[in-house]
């Protein structure tokens, strides 16, 4: 009896709260974030769960990027609201750094230090004890691929290994928070693949990664969702198809190829979630602008089933990043 | 955005713990060596170099010379002769403006250099920052301006009356003298490094109120006694060994017992150095554009 008491019993307000509280404490919270300079507008009115997983800020210069990261690391204060970091408000820079890296722009380096120095100073200013440090250390290295340079000054560094290092840095004490300022910045492509296979490995890991990059197609490959900031103001949040999906005064574009697009685009014109449809310049294809994506894809499923065009291939034009940056902001990434 | 229950959340953390005293005191000692090793070692280490070599250079050029006069040929000037050099020269020129240099830089240096970040991003209370820093500070400074106090003394008497030195430095007060100078030139860098490691963190250009302390530090002697007594340099003075008529316009004022000037002067530093806790708790950092 008392078995199925426990198995069935209702779930109390407390438990609830617990698990909303346990929730929480996995997320990064912006509750009404604003930040000024002054009379100078930072971000206003932020409000943000981001989970674990890759998320990407994106915007133009004086969008509010670096000053968001800045705010989630306690750098700067917000002048309204609150963040909290899994759970830890970010004016307690003790805890939070135990959690948290950050891979910034610019370079803290002490002069005079080798790349190992630097990391296993980094560390030692954590508090770890030096063996723990030096193992820390090593680690590091080799996940930013620079044992070979660990023993060189940092002063003679180029500008990839100084990007390297400072992601050293961040993740030398094997934070669940990352949060990267531009971290692909010359990186030549080798190292970048490499780069970004560490953080969708880390991200896989249930790690949380906050990446600004203004290269569109990067991000886009990346990334988990996408926090679009401009002027100050979160423009759209959420996994780019979905940010997509949901616009809809920009109808998506579909090429579909075919052997038939004249016939094709007869078959669709009449649908009312169809806005236009064009012929392809080598009038192999046509251009197809829906409201409706899913239900055009099912009317394509009806076309090819009748068996009269043959479709080649379907390709959304406008479903990735640079569209629906082009879109909320107005000009290329 | 999509919620996730991935639990990496640390847990408890707001569950009251006991100081962590040994973690502190690691971190302290690995911003301590980092620092004191940027002070020693740095590029703007070279202007500290100069500055302490400063009283000794011309002590060494006169070093084979005696010069002309009677007054030249008697030891006991000697102690006067030194106690005016050390007041004019070390304390207030070569103590007050190497301090000036070093504790500014403490952390107007990273502001300047972008790379105070290295600690805001570490998980280090900020006032052990301040008090890493301002040890390291502290040692630097001792170090170079203690040396310089106890070279520019040997260098003053041993050239001129080796065996009398020999005799004041071993059987009178000449060692006395010499730890009394060097530990009111530990104190300067005691009191002068609370206050510049302040106004380093308060003020884009530190150099103006770094002036205006150096104006009032000089004019301490023709203030009131009440005013005299908000100065570093009057604890200083009452400290020294061998007291120095400071001329004719000087408004005489007792000097403030040592087991009042000592303790007054540590005080104060704390008072300041808590200031400087505070105000980097408060602190932000703003770099480039978004």
């Amino acid at each position: 009896m008392s078995e199925t008491n426990s198995k069935h019993r209702p779930i109390g307000q407390d438990e609830i709260r617990n698990s909303k509280s346990e929730i929480r404490n996995s997320l990064i919270v912006f509750d009404d974030v604003s930040k000024f300079y002054g009379e100078i507008l930072g971000v206003n009115r932020v409000n943000l769960q981001i989970a674990p997983g890759i998320t990407s800020l994106v915007g133009p210069n004086g969008a509010g990027k670096s000053t968001l990261m800045n705010l989630m690391t306690g750098l700067l204060r917000p002048t309204r609201g609150r963040i909290t970091i899994l759970g830890i408000p970010t004016d307690q820079p003790e805890q939070l750094f135990r959690y948290l890296g950050y891979c910034t722009q610019f370079d803290s380096f002490p002069r005079g230090l080798t790349g190992r120095e630097f990391i296993n100073s980094f560390l030692l200013v954590h508090g770890y004890e030096k063996k723990k440090a030096a193992e820390l250390t090593t680690i590091a290295l080799e996940r930013v691929s620079l044992m070979e340079a660990a023993d060189r000054k940092v002063a003679a560094y180029s500008k990839g290994m100084r990007q390297r290092i400072r992601l050293a840095q961040a993740i030398a004490h094997q934070p669940a928070v990352m949060i990267l300022d531009e971290p692909l910045n010359g990186l030549d492509p080798m190292v970048r693949a490499e780069t970004i296979a560490l953080f969708r490995k880390l991200a896989a890991d249930g790690l949380h990664l906050i990446i600004s990059s203004h290269i569109l197609h990067e991000v886009d490959m990346m990334s988990d969702r996408v926090i679009l900031l401009n002027n100050g103001y979160v423009v759209a949040e959420g996994d780019v198809h979905g940010v997509r999906d949901e616009m809809q005064e920009h109808p998506m574009q579909i090429l579909i190829r075919c052997d038939n697009p004249s016939k094709l685009a007869a078959r669709v014109f009449d649908k009312d979630h169809v806005v236009e449809a064009r012929l392809h310049d080598d009038r192999m294809g046509l251009f197809v602008r829906t409201r409706d994506a899913d239900r055009f894809y099912l009317l394509l499923n009806e076309v090819v089933a009748e068996g009269e065009i043959n479709i080649e291939s379907i390709a959304p034009v406008d479903d990735d990043l640079s569209a629906v940056y082009q879109y909320l902001i107005g000009s290329e990434g | 955005m999509s919620s996730s229950t991935v639990n990496i959340a640390p847990q408890k953390t707001i569950e009251k713990q006991p100081l962590p005293w040994s973690l502190w005191w690691r971190q302290i000692r690995a911003i301590f060596r980092l620092e004191v090793e940027k002070n020693f070692l740095g590029r703007r280490s070279i202007l500290l170099y100069l500055l302490a070599l400063v009283p000794i250079v011309p002590l060494v050029l006169l070093a084979p010379f005696t010069p002309p006069g009677n007054e030249w040929r008697d030891f006991n000037q000697y102690n006067m002769i030194f106690a005016i050099f050390y007041g004019g020269l070390i304390l207030r020129t070569v103590v007050f403006f190497g301090c000036a240099w070093i504790f500014m830089n403490l952390f107007r240096g990273d502001i300047i250099d972008r790379s105070l970040h290295f600690y805001f991003l570490s998980p280090v209370r900020r006032q052990v920052v301040v008090v890493g820093k301002y040890l390291a500070g502290l040692v630097t400074s001792v170090a170079l301006f203690g040396a310089t106090t106890i070279i520019a003394m040997l260098l003053v008497y041993l050239p001129h009356f080796y065996s009398e030195s020999t005799r004041f430095f071993f059987d009178g007060p000449g060692l006395g003298q010499l730890l009394t100078y060097t530990s009111v030139t530990a104190l300067a860098c005691i009191g002068y490094g609370a206050f510049f490691l302040v106004v380093g963190l308060f003020f884009r250009n530190p150099i103006i109120p770094a002036l205006v302390l150096y104006g009032w530090e000089w004019l301490n002697f023709l203030m009131p006694p009440l005013l005299k007594k908000i100065s570093v340099i009057h604890y200083l003075h009452s400290l020294a060994p061998v007291p120095v008529s400071e001329g004719p316009f000087a408004v005489v004022a007792e000097p403030t017992p040592a087991w009042i000037a000592v303790p007054s002067l540590i005080i104060v530093t704390a008072l300041v150095l808590i200031i400087a806790s505070y105000r980097i708790r408060r602190m932000e950092i703003r770099y480039g554009s978004d």
